[in-house]
């Protein structure tokens, strides 16, 4: 089991937003975590890549526990983030940013390896590459959120609200790099979506949460029929 | 990465320091004097901009650091009575320096670990107070002159002195912030967040950029005291901490050059305004207002732009002068 997550608590001062949600990621896979807004899944990510602190309960990847260490610790064992909001460095240009993702890295030849290669998958960012991060629109910064993370060279890739606030079409294309991600570099995904249905459809397995709590879970495509789901996640009336 | 200054480039301006501190004498008194206080104004906003400008981290209490310093460094030249001159009076002060650094950098420590839970506004009020504690704590101790000022300081202080230091400094920041590792102090002040998801040890950085800012800060004080002679604890007060603040912030933060340049033109500007007398401060204020209003990025922005400047000078012989403004 790659990522093993046991009866985890995280709260802002009274406020509890998980309360003890376990939950396990397997080697290859894509997870999705999906819910509405306040169910805790951004939360529970934030405390995988330990940008929160949980208050309670125990994370462990690959067999190692990691709940008590500082962020940039757990980036060193192999999970990077892209954060919510995508959180670009606004006054350092897209290569800059890029390189800052291979902070912790010191094989030069293999930075630049994977630089093309992110070049190649989002080759919008290879136009904008000499401007500042806080120049590029709402779209180009969640591919250079997603192209930073990825030059960690993570064996875990959390993704959170990939499809936050930016064009429809890009949402597609965005997703579609997720999976090429998952098949060509074989990075295991931690993804947390509101939008469901998209999430369902390149998942292997989805929890659903509710109010702090996992909900329900199992395969993405047996999810993505339950009754219930597709009523209260996806709009549709059967 | 790109524009990494040489080693070469401080040994020359340490030569180019010894050389002219050769002929200081033929510089008039008055002149000699603004451009010491441009080289320690250089050096206290150059370590002030590590902290504000590449940490990100607002700290008003630069001039509590520079008291430290100015202090420690006192002590220790009076009381082994060196007097300026002497062989044994250049280790000697060196030693004292560096020991007022390491005194103010401690302190630098202490500011630097609240930083670590306090952010914008709250930060720069918790600074502005530990830096006036260090002025009234020093005007309680009676051995240091209390609120009379601490006198009979040796002039110790010459051209090579404060200008190898501003080489120093200048060069120690710059190699630090261009550095690969350097840029956590840049990915720091724009997401600290991000910082941490991408393996950037927030706390590392600011803790650096605290107690470099402070120990360089220090010296700046040491070598202001054995300029001036004469200290007193309201020489260190909140204002001075604020006039390091405004060079760094017209400078522009984060941008070395420009807040070099700031930090001379902010020392030269009041003197500059003494023929207008009485208006000068007001002057100095409404020129303030002006140049944050229309550049609120400061005069230079984030990085001055050589390149652009060289064309744009060979290309009009006589360049306007228009200024930056």
């Amino acid at each position: 089991m790659m990522l093993e997550i046991d009866n985890l608590q995280v709260s802002y001062g009274a406020v509890r937003a998980v309360k003890g949600i376990s939950l396990t990621v397997e080697q290859g896979q894509i997870v999705t975590l999906i819910g509405a807004n306040g169910a805790g899944k951004s939360s529970t990510l934030r405390a995988v890549s330990g940008i929160t602190k949980a208050s309670g309960g125990h994370i462990r990847f690959e067999g190692r526990d990691i709940t008590s260490l500082p962020a940039h610790g757990i980036v060193a064992l192999g999970i990077s983030q892209a954060p919510e909001g995508r959180m670009i460095f606004a006054n350092l240009t897209a290569r800059e940013n890029l390189a800052m993702g291979a902070y912790l890295r010191r094989d030069a030849p293999e930075i630049e390896k994977d630089m093309e290669y992110v070049f190649a998958m989002f080759p919008k960012l290879k136009e904008r590459i000499d401007q500042p991060g806080g120049k590029l629109s709402g779209g180009e910064q969640q591919m250079l959120a997603i192209a930073r993370a990825l030059l960690a060279r993570p064996r875990l890739l959390l993704l959170d609200e990939p499809s936050l606030g930016i064009a429809p079409i890009l949402v597609r294309t965005i997703f579609e790099k997720i999976v090429e991600v998952n098949c060509q570099l074989g990075t295991t995904i931690l993804l947390v979506e509101q939008n469901a249905r998209m999430a369902l459809s390149i998942a292997h397995y989805a929890y659903v949460l509710e109010t702090g709590q996992v909900r329900l879970h199992g395969p993405a495509a047996g999810i993505a029929c339950d009754e219930d789901i597709r009523r209260a996640y996806l709009g549709e009336h059967c | 990465m790109k524009r990494h200054l040489s080693k070469l480039y401080l040994l020359l301006a340490l030569v180019a320091a010894a050389i002219i501190a050769r002929y200081q004498s033929s510089i008039g008194p008055y002149y000699f004097q603004i451009i010491m206080y441009i080289g320690i104004n250089v050096i206290l906003a150059s370590s002030l901009n590590l902290i504000n400008g590449f940490a990100g981290q607002f700290s008003l209490g630069h001039a509590g650091f520079m008291a430290l310093g100015a202090y420690t460094s006192a002590v220790i030249t009076t009381s082994l009575h060196v007097s300026p001159g002497t062989a044994a009076s250049y280790p000697v002060f060196a030693l004292a320096l560096i020991c007022g650094g390491i005194v103010a950098s401690v302190f630098g420590l202490l500011v630097g670990i609240p930083s670590l839970r306090l952010k914008g506004d709250y930060l720069a009020i918790t600074t502005l107070g530990l830096g006036e504690i260090i002025r009234v704590i020093i005007q309680s101790l009676n051995f240091l002159g209390a609120a009379r000022g601490f006198t009979g300081i040796a002039k110790l202080s010459n051209f090579f002195w404060v200008y190898a230091v501003v080489a120093i400094v200048i060069f120690t920041i710059a190699n630090l912030v261009r550095s690969t590792y350097g840029r956590g102090f840049l990915a720091v002040r724009d997401d600290e967040i991000a910082a941490e998801a991408v393996g950037v040890d927030a706390t590392r950085y600011k803790i650096i950029a605290f107690t470099t800012g402070a120990f360089f800060a220090g010296i700046a004080g040491g070598l202001y005291a054995h300029f001036v002679t004469y200290i007193n604890p309201s020489q260190f007060g909140f204002l001075r901490s604020f006039e390091i603040v405004v060079m760094v912030v017209v400078g522009g933060m984060g941008n070395i050059a420009g807040v070099i340049l700031a930090a001379a033109l902010l020392t030269i500007l009041p003197e500059a305004l003494r023929a207008v007398a009485q208006y000068r401060m007001v002057i100095y204020a409404l020129l303030l207002i002006i140049i944050m209003i229309s550049r609120p990025q400061g005069l230079f922005g984030q990085r001055i732009d050589w390149g652009r400047i060289w064309r744009r000078l060979s290309k009009r012989p006589s360049p306007p002068a228009e200024g930056k403004t």
